[in-house]
């Protein structure tokens, strides 16, 4: 067997294991069904709620405010990166900020945005950029850094111009890192967004989980809950993949 | 011989270079320096470390631009631009990770304009030349730091330069595979007729390579001696069983040691 399945089955079985044990402990009745639903129901009430077609304009409106965010933290997040790390002096001023920026609880100033955007979807959108797109400049920092100096003489002396050496040189070299950036921007955007209607909303999956919970409706709280992980796992499992077909490439082929 | 080479102007020449760097501290790295190549030579450069090695090799290749003096390639000034016609292998590895062997040696002609066929050919002969024909598909992180400097020394030679500078390419290596790789380069020298600057702070690759070495002074770097070495163009690395490679290497050593201890601080 190799190292590799052995993994696979031993992550199964710890996954597996805690799921099996609850699906017991609530079918046994030794877990209250008023806290916690069987898996089998949460998986069942999903498929329900999805079949039945009365999550669809929550799904549209929280998975396009998340694809916003998150296009823009990347946009954003790589441009201001890129200006930041060209300008020494700007640099200097910033990294102390990025490096303590995720210490700040960006959720409070939640009401604020609504004060000031009202309550559609852009104080979500700012929500879940102010959650990724810092994570995204830092990594655009460090995959900057990472583009080893003799390369870049190398585009000098074989004459490219700035757009080829950054579309030929910087950019390969950078992508590693700026791929990591853009994993974390993934996760905090759709945890920014996805608390931002949790909290203070009235659409999206955020508050169809809240309105379920203050309605006691336990099957479809959990449920929705767990729609709203297994995409955020789908999600950056797409990403983690293809970033992994990268580094292969680099260390093996 | 019918061709007089009388007529043939300098391929490199430097007059009164001199490379300042604006402090602080401010540092005088380079010069006053002159140095004639003359076309099809092999020369290196040898001095203390620190002395402005890699500074000169930036301001031959035009990277660099000197603070006085000219540098004139094939009868034009660098102005501080590089011009087509020169190959520069770095003493790092300047692979690149994400291409593959034919990849990185193609990378220089791509902005060549030439048919993909005469890209192709020129990049198979450039990889089997430096002996990497088995391994064109695979990616630098599956060869060893003497397989992907002969990946970097492929990509300059696709290139068909007339000018080579090499910053201590082989400085990375093991002995044996330097000695080897020395066999390499110059074979490839003889092949494409270029000129070859090498810079390294091995006197014995220096001497066993080379037509002519320069031996340089601590900073600011200036030549200090030049050592004619009076080998014939077709020699190998077997050049160091001559009896006169050891009076060659004592005599560069004689130069360097006096400004090697400079460097240190130390005076003898």
């Amino acid at each position: 067997m190799t190292r590799a399945l052995a993994l696979l089955i031993v992550r199964s079985v710890v996954l597996a294991g805690p799921i099996l044990l609850l699906e017991f402990g609530c079918r046994a009745g030794y877990v209250d069904p008023n806290s916690i639903i069987p898996p089998s129901d949460m998986i069942a009430s999903m498929v329900e709620h999805i079949g039945s077609g009365d999550l669809n304009e929550s799904m549209v409106q929280t998975f396009s405010t998340i694809a916003l965010a998150f296009g823009l933290s990347v946009a954003i997040g790589t441009l201001s990166g890129a200006v930041i790390h060209r300008i020494a002096r700007l640099r200097d001023m910033v990294d102390p900020l990025l490096a303590s920026y995720y210490s700040v609880p960006t959720f409070i100033f939640y009401p604020v945005l609504v004060a000031l955007l009202g309550l559609g979807k852009a104080p979500l959108v700012v929500l879940g950029i102010l959650s990724a797109m810092p994570a995204v400049i830092i990594s655009t920092l460090s995959g900057l850094d990472s583009v080893p100096p003799v390369l870049l003489k190398l585009a000098r002396i074989q004459r490219l111009g700035p757009a080829l050496t950054l579309w030929w040189i910087i950019l390969p070299s950078a992508l590693p890192r700026l791929f990591s950036g853009f994993k974390l921007a993934l996760s905090y955007s759709l945890i920014g967004v996805i608390a931002g209607e949790f909290i203070l909303s009235g659409s999206g999956l955020g508050f169809a989980i809240s309105f379920a919970y203050q309605s006691f409706d336990n099957r479809a709280m959990y449920g929705i809950m767990l729609f709203v992980l297994l995409t955020a796992v789908v999600a950056n499992g797409v990403l983690y993949a293809w970033e992994g077909r990268l580094r292969r490439r680099r260390s093996k082929g | 011989m019918t061709v007089s080479m009388s007529v043939t102007e300098p391929h490199v020449e430097l007059k009164g270079v001199v490379r300042r760097f604006d402090g602080p501290p401010a540092v005088h790295a380079v010069g006053p320096i002159d140095l004639t190549l003359a076309r099809g030579e092999f020369v290196s450069v040898v001095g203390p470390s620190g002395c402005g090695k890699s500074t000169l090799l930036d301001m031959l290749c035009g990277v660099a631009r000197p603070t006085s003096g000219s540098v004139r390639f094939e009868g034009s000034d660098l102005n501080g631009e590089v011009p087509p016609g020169i190959g520069v292998v770095f003493q790092e590895d300047s692979s690149m990770p994400w291409l593959s062997v034919r990849q990185n040696v193609e990378f220089g002609l791509r902005t060549s304009g030439l048919p993909s066929a005469e890209i192709k050919e020129r990049v198979e002969h450039a990889v089997s030349f430096m002996g990497l024909a088995q391994f064109i598909d695979h990616f630098p992180a599956q060869l060893s730091g003497g397989m992907r400097q002969r990946v970097c020394i492929a990509r300059t030679l696709v290139l068909r330069p007339r000018l080579i500078l090499l910053d201590e390419p082989f400085g990375a290596l093991d002995q044996q595979t330097r000695l080897l790789m020395g066999d390499e380069l110059l074979r490839l020298w003889r092949e494409t007729g270029a000129t070859i600057l090498l810079i390294t702070h091995a006197l014995d690759e220096a001497a066993m390579l080379s037509d002519r070495v320069g031996v340089m002074s601590a900073r600011p770097g200036r030549f200090i001696d030049f050592v004619e070495t009076g080998w014939p163009r077709d020699r190998d690395s077997r050049v160091v069983s001559d009896p006169n490679f050891g009076a060659l290497t004592a005599r560069l050593w004689s130069s360097l040691r006096e400004e090697s201890l400079k460097t240190m601080g130390r005076a003898s």
